[in-house]
């Protein structure tokens, strides 16, 4: 079994908070992983993604090829689009609905999402708004998580959820219960 | 047990020479390579590893480490090769003690640099073993052996990345680590001594040590020959380094493709030879330029069907990828998907509230009351202030060349030149130029942009921090000429009056604006905040 990811956002979103968590998962259930990483200059507001492959045997690219992506989770809708020709012909988006409008030339937003939710498989929400509601403005790129944890497949949310724990058992108890709600509302947002 | 651990490429290297046993890592930050030595600063206090003003200040301490009986690595992005050249070549002529290692991160595709130079050219020149691991495993691996073959041939190793193997992160299995060294000061004068006829001694001695270096490619573990085949094949691969993965995901053993795997030079030729006469047709995947495309070329000679990037069947320019080597073996891939309707393009920018913005705002201002204006910019965040809304200077080629720039074209009469430099580029290379500028008297106002850091990299400490004005006035430049300002939207009036003023001053001036870089500092008051907690 392989699942091919692209992790799509605006530099500072938080993608590679994501991608630490599905790798430790990865990690701890022995299961194979390759992950590309944007450094450097790109992650100043620019784009930035991240290609997240696993598989239960050996990987050898770092890149995923193109048509050959299960699943796209991306921070913004116009970044999910960015890479829809990475997309197999069965795979996912999950994708924020609210716009980063750091460009003067930012597409017409009705078309964009338009053109989003006329995808056969994808799966569309203000994470940032719901976030908020909860009393948890930056645990957004989690919430993203729990929706596409389904997707994910190879691993389940249960491992994806004590990842969350691990990764951020650093910053301390009280982090890790409103990442791992914000992990549950995500998760059960697109049940 | 066997320890496994999630490492980037990276952390691979810089873990894999913590276990060689190396006594210090000598580098200045450069994407895709800073992550080596910060990775050690986290992790092995044991080992020497403070940021160096440059990359040839780097390659000479560790050279000298080298002298002293001990392992030392040196790391840098490509571009930084040309900024240690004098120093990398001539560790060739002398050779080594302690065995060196010089990591040189590579970024075909140009995701954070200038250009795609490939540092294999650099190795070769030199005429020292390069080594280009495939894998994360590799490039862990192939630490400890690349200090065995340094020491074995009394030589410094290159060892070649890419950013795609350099920002990967892959499972490493990690083993058993190795004791650094004792203190053994070599006591060789005529090896260290490069007058020229020492010198001429030492390169006859690197010329013989070739063939030693050239069986030791062919018989190395990291170069796999293809398995005789009795058949004869209509297309072969020879895959170099990170090219190998891409030709392996396209599963050439399916299309009856036999692989050799390069990833251990010298070029491996027998094993070539014989490969291209089980062969029609060899392609030659390499990420960066057609170093072994050439050199296969040569080998094999004009009527022998090689392809790749010289030919067209692999990309000219830019990073390779699995699609690219696919449709290079034949493999076609029909995405599902068109590229979407609504997608332009992100570019990256500087920060809100970064202090560069009310740099640009204030230069642009003054430039503007100037028909002839020319604005020469440097390396780091602010070669940002390049792109809307800024689009403030009119050059950025390498690192501390806005001084110099500026004060040939105010040689040839230029005015007001102006020249933008951020803090930790200044002490890396800005500094002679800044000399030269004094003892002309040139007309040019230099900004030293000071942000206390070295901000593109992720916030390294900055050699000079603390230091500027006093390197100014040592250089020469006159008290009353250098100026310190605060960049805050509230201090423009002053900002633009003192920028005026220093362009009608027909000498050097420097003018420092200074504040911290806003992510340094959100990073400082989170961290406060979280102890506080």
């Amino acid at each position: 079994m392989k699942k091919d990811i692209i992790l799509a956002g605006v530099g500072g979103q938080g993608i590679l908070t994501i991608a630490t968590i599905i790798g430790d998962a990865a990690a701890h259930a022995g299961v194979n992983l390759k992950q590309a990483e944007v450094h450097g200059m790109s992650q100043r507001g620019g784009d930035v993604q991240s290609n997240l492959r696993l598989s239960t045997q050996s990987i050898y690219s770092d890149l995923v090829r193109e048509g050959a992506a299960d699943l796209i989770i991306s921070m913004e809708p116009m970044e999910a689009l960015r890479y829809l020709h990475y997309l197999n012909s069965d795979g996912w988006v999950v994708s924020s609905s609210r716009p980063f409008k750091n460009i003067p030339n930012y597409p017409d937003e009705q078309a964009l999402m338009k053109e989003l939710q006329s995808l056969p498989r994808v799966a569309v929400l203000d994470i940032e708004e719901l976030a908020k509601q909860n009393n948890m403005p930056k645990s957004a790129n989690i919430v993203l998580l729990g929706m596409a944890a389904p997707y994910i497949e190879i691993l389940s949310p249960a491992q994806l959820r004590e990842s969350i724990a691990r990764v951020f058992s650093s910053k301390g108890e009280q982090v890790v219960k409103v990442n791992q709600q914000a992990f549950d509302l995500g998760l059960n947002a697109v049940k | 047990m066997i320890e496994k651990k999630l490492l980037l490429g990276d952390e691979a290297i810089a873990l894999g020479a913590i276990h060689a046993g190396i006594s210090g890592v000598y580098a200045y930050p450069g994407t895709p390579s800073t992550e080596i030595t910060e990775f050690i600063q986290l992790h092995a206090p044991e080992v020497r590893s403070r940021w160096s003003s440059n990359e040839k200040t780097a390659m000479e301490a560790a050279l000298g480490m080298s002298y002293a009986g001990k392992r030392a690595l040196v790391c840098m992005k490509h571009v930084g090769m040309n900024v240690a050249a004098d120093a990398f070549v001539n560790s060739a002529i002398t050779g080594i003690n302690g065995g060196l290692v010089v990591l040189a991160a590579d970024d075909p595709s140009m995701h954070s640099s200038q250009n795609e130079q490939d540092s294999r050219f650099y190795g070769k020149f030199a005429m020292i073993p390069i080594l280009e691991p495939s894998s994360q495993q590799e490039a862990y691996d192939m630490m400890p052996f690349a200090y065995a073959l340094s020491e074995e041939h009394k030589l410094p190793v290159l060892m070649r990345v890419v950013t795609r193997l350099a920002h990967s992160r892959a499972d490493v299995e990690v083993k058993a680590p190795l004791q650094q060294k004792v203190l053994s000061p070599d006591s060789e004068r005529t090896h260290w001594v490069l007058l020229p006829g020492n010198a001429r001694r030492q390169y006859a001695s690197l010329v013989e040590k070739q063939p030693a270096l050239q069986a030791s490619a062919e018989t190395s573990p990291y170069n796999i020959g293809a398995t005789k085949s009795c058949s004869k094949a209509k297309l072969g691969v020879v895959a170099c380094g990170i090219a190998y993965n891409y030709v392996m995901e396209n599963d050439p053993a399916s299309l009856g493709i036999p692989v050799v795997k390069v990833s251990h030079y010298p070029l491996p030729v027998s094993a070539i030879k014989a490969f291209a006469e089980q062969c029609d047709k060899i392609l030659v995947a390499e990420d960066g330029q057609p170093v072994v495309e050439e050199q296969i070329g040569a080998l094999l000679g004009g009527d022998y069907k090689l392809c790749g990037r010289l030919t067209g069947d692999l990309p000219r320019t830019g990073e390779l990828t699995p699609d690219s080597v696919g449709r290079a073996l034949g493999v076609v891939s029909t995405p599902t998907f068109v590229a979407a309707q609504n997608v332009m393009p992100r570019p990256p920018a500087l920060c809100q509230g970064c202090g560069h913005r009310d740099v640009y705002n204030a230069l642009n201002k003054v430039a503007s009351e100037y028909a002839d204006a020319r604005i020469f910019g440097d390396i780091g965040c602010y070669t940002l202030g390049a792109l809307p809304p800024f689009r403030a200077i009119d050059s950025c080629v390498d690192m501390g060349a806005s001084i110099t720039m500026a004060k040939g074209a105010a040689d040839a009469g230029l005015h007001p030149a102006i020249a933008v430099i951020g803090d930790s580029t200044f002490t890396h290379s800005g500094m002679t130029g800044l000399l030269d500028a004094v003892n002309d008297g040139s007309a040019i106002t230099v900004i030293i942009s000071d942000n206390l850091t070295t901000a593109m990299t992720g916030g390294q400490d900055s050699a000079g921090t603390n230091k500027f004005e006093a390197i100014c006035l040592g250089l020469g430049v006159k008290p009353e000429h250098v100026r310190v300002v605060v960049p805050l939207p509230k201090n423009m009036e002053e900002i633009t009056q003192i920028i005026r003023e220093e362009i009608e001053y027909r000498g050097v001036s420097v003018i420092i604006p200074r504040r911290e870089c806003i992510q340094t500092l959100n990073r400082k008051l989170r961290q406060q905040k979280a102890k506080q907690e």
